[in-house]
């Protein structure tokens, strides 16, 4: 139980009534606050709960609507009881809900009853680049063609335009594989996937595209649209990655519609 | 299938602009992204217009803009803000001011409206409609905020009344009389959200048709219908729920043909947030809206000729 002062704070301009509400709001052991009742005499604790039902469920409800897989995953008790936390630590900041959510992958990793789920985090923050992506702004991508034309003595010295829906994400457990099979319809079976993989959230017209990066190609991507050579991003990633095969790479940076125009160089 | 284009943005275009669309005497749905592709197959042009909630589309692009540019070309559309905080103390979150007045200027609605509540409080934002006392002091802050908002988007906001549950010991005026002032002060138009009368009438024990004579019923410019939940309060009497999720109740119905009747065919919109069906279940139910305001239509034709 919250001491009084905490939850009900004085109203003495007649200007201060949400600071006697927001408390008893998120936390169910704050009293109904003393400024509001019900009509006639009557009591207010069932009519003031309405307003914490509200504020509780509809953040729960938006996070499991950018959250699907994560909550296919753990079910939905298990995934609406882990939101509540997340909701009472870190209520959104901003009225666009299609902004909550960020911090949520971070908390659960932290979440001690998901620590058997060491992906699920992963999972996590694709879903959330997922809704970046869509509704991230409209740009024209690179067209193969366009690479095709500069001379290959050239195309060490390009430089892309990032393309505004693009994310990566880099996981140590498989969870591109994970996330596929929990958004699609149907049932999940078996997954036997062990490796570390990387997503590559794009969305080149209005359908949001998740596909698994090859080995080293997250690195060579995420520097490119950094906005580093393409010269010093495929020698960065063959370094780092001695699988990393570049024209492959290149291949499914186009077919995602990754990066945006030629920006300089060509 | 009918496609969507991208790039759909017309107004950077500078020289294309969205059809007039008149919405007068229009009955008309909250639009889902998830009825789209019925509502384009129908090709309905009778369908009277759409209501989208603001937020919805303050992302920078992708589908909730290609979607709403396309039903934009073809129908009038409502725009209506849920969380711009107008019945809260503290100032306007200039940003999302901003954001707003963009999405009037690109989609050029026939309506715009905002509702009598607060939602965020410092930097938290609640997603909820919540209630404020209806004394000297507020009325002087929502005035304030309505006039910043009618400056940003250069145009009368619709202001909707609320549904509550609670009542603050701390008013010193009626909920009428502080909506009256407010339209006095403020020069803005009303929202007239039946439903939100019928719950809070029912919750606040008082009754609605009293509501009705007493509010302003000639600043009306649009009219809200939805189905709400019933629970019940400490004392075990009925505590109505504003929950979106269903049907229009009878009760409702007949508060509606009684406005409709002293005001005329208002655009009338009917809500569903929660449990969102089909589209021919919500197509039924602006039907079935469309129907009373037309028969007020005809009747005040009728009136007209007999006194010409």
């Amino acid at each position: 139980m919250q001491t009084l002062s905490k939850c009900h704070a004085e109203t003495a301009d007649g200007l201060d009534y949400p600071e006697g509400l927001v408390h008893g709001l998120l936390d169910p052991g704050c009293a109904t606050p003393a400024l509001v009742a019900g009509p006639k005499g009557k009591a207010a604790d069932m009519r003031f709960n309405v307003y914490r039902n509200n504020v509780t469920v509809s953040l729960i409800d938006a996070l499991a609507a950018v959250f699907p897989a994560t909550m296919r995953i753990t079910g939905e008790t298990f995934f609406r009881a882990m939101a509540r936390f997340h909701i009472r630590n870190t209520p959104p900041t901003s009225p666009l809900l299609f902004e909550y959510g960020r911090d949520f992958p971070d908390f659960i990793e932290r979440y001690e009853h998901a620590q058997s789920m060491p992906w699920l985090a992963d999972v996590a923050r694709i879903e959330r680049a997922w809704l970046d992506a869509y509704h991230a702004a409209d740009a024209a991508v690179l067209e193969a063609g366009r690479l095709a034309l500069i001379p290959p003595e050239q195309l060490g010295d390009l430089v892309f335009a990032a393309h505004p829906a693009t994310r990566i994400v880099r996981s140590a457990y498989p969870a591109v594989t994970i996330f596929s099979a929990n958004r699609a319809s149907g049932s999940v079976g078996r997954i036997d996937a062990t490796a570390p993989e990387s997503a590559l959230v794009t969305r080149p017209a209005l359908e949001v595209e998740v596909r698994l990066l090859p080995p080293g190609a997250d690195i060579f991507l995420g520097r490119l649209i950094a906005g580093e050579r393409l010269g010093s991003a495929a020698a960065t990633a063959s370094t780092c990655c001695p699988e990393f095969d570049l024209a492959f790479a290149i291949r499914t940076m186009l077919e995602a519609g990754a990066v945006g125009a030629i920006q300089h160089g060509g | 299938m009918p496609k969507l284009a991208i790039h759909a943005d017309r107004s950077t275009s500078g020289t294309l602009r969205f059809p007039a669309h008149p919405i007068d005497g229009l009955a008309g749905t909250s639009f889902k992204h998830q009825h789209l592709q019925s509502i384009l197959a129908d090709g309905d042009r009778d369908h009277g217009f759409f209501e989208v909630h603001a937020e919805n589309y303050m992302g920078a692009g992708g589908p909730p803009h290609a979607a709403l540019t396309r039903i934009r070309e073809d129908y009038p559309v409502s725009l209506h803000g849920v969380c711009m905080s107008i019945g809260g103390p503290q100032p306007l979150d200039k940003a999302h001011l901003g954001r707003f007045a963009g999405l009037v200027e690109r989609y050029e609605p026939a309506l715009v409206s905002e509702h009598l509540a607060w939602s965020t409080h410092d930097t938290t934002y609640y997603n909820d409609l919540l209630p404020l006392p209806y004394t000297e002091a507020t009325l002087r802050r929502v005035a304030e905020h309505i006039d910043e908002v009618q400056e940003a988007i250069r145009r009368p906001l619709l202001l909707e009344n609320p549904s509550t549950y609670v009542l603050f010991k701390e008013s010193t005026m009626g909920e009428t009389a502080f909506i009256r002032e407010i339209v006095r002060r403020t020069g803005c138009g009303l929202l007239l959200d039946i439903n939100n009368v019928f719950v809070s009438a029912t919750n606040q024990d008082f009754s609605a048709l009293e509501y009705l004579s007493d509010y302003p019923l000639e600043h009306v410019g649009e009219i809200h219908l939805a189905g709400h939940a019933e629970q019940e309060d400490d004392e075990g009497d009925r505590l109505l729920i504003d929950s979106h999720d269903g049907p229009v109740a009878d009760a409702v119905w007949k508060l509606f043909d009684l406005v409709v009747g002293r005001c005329g065919p208002i655009p009338t919109l009917v809500e569903w947030d929660s449990a969102i069906p089909e589209w021919p279940v919500l197509k039924a139910e602006a039907k079935a809206a469309q129907a009373v305001l037309d028969r007020h239509a005809a009747l005040q034709r009728g009136r007209m000729h007999a006194n010409a």
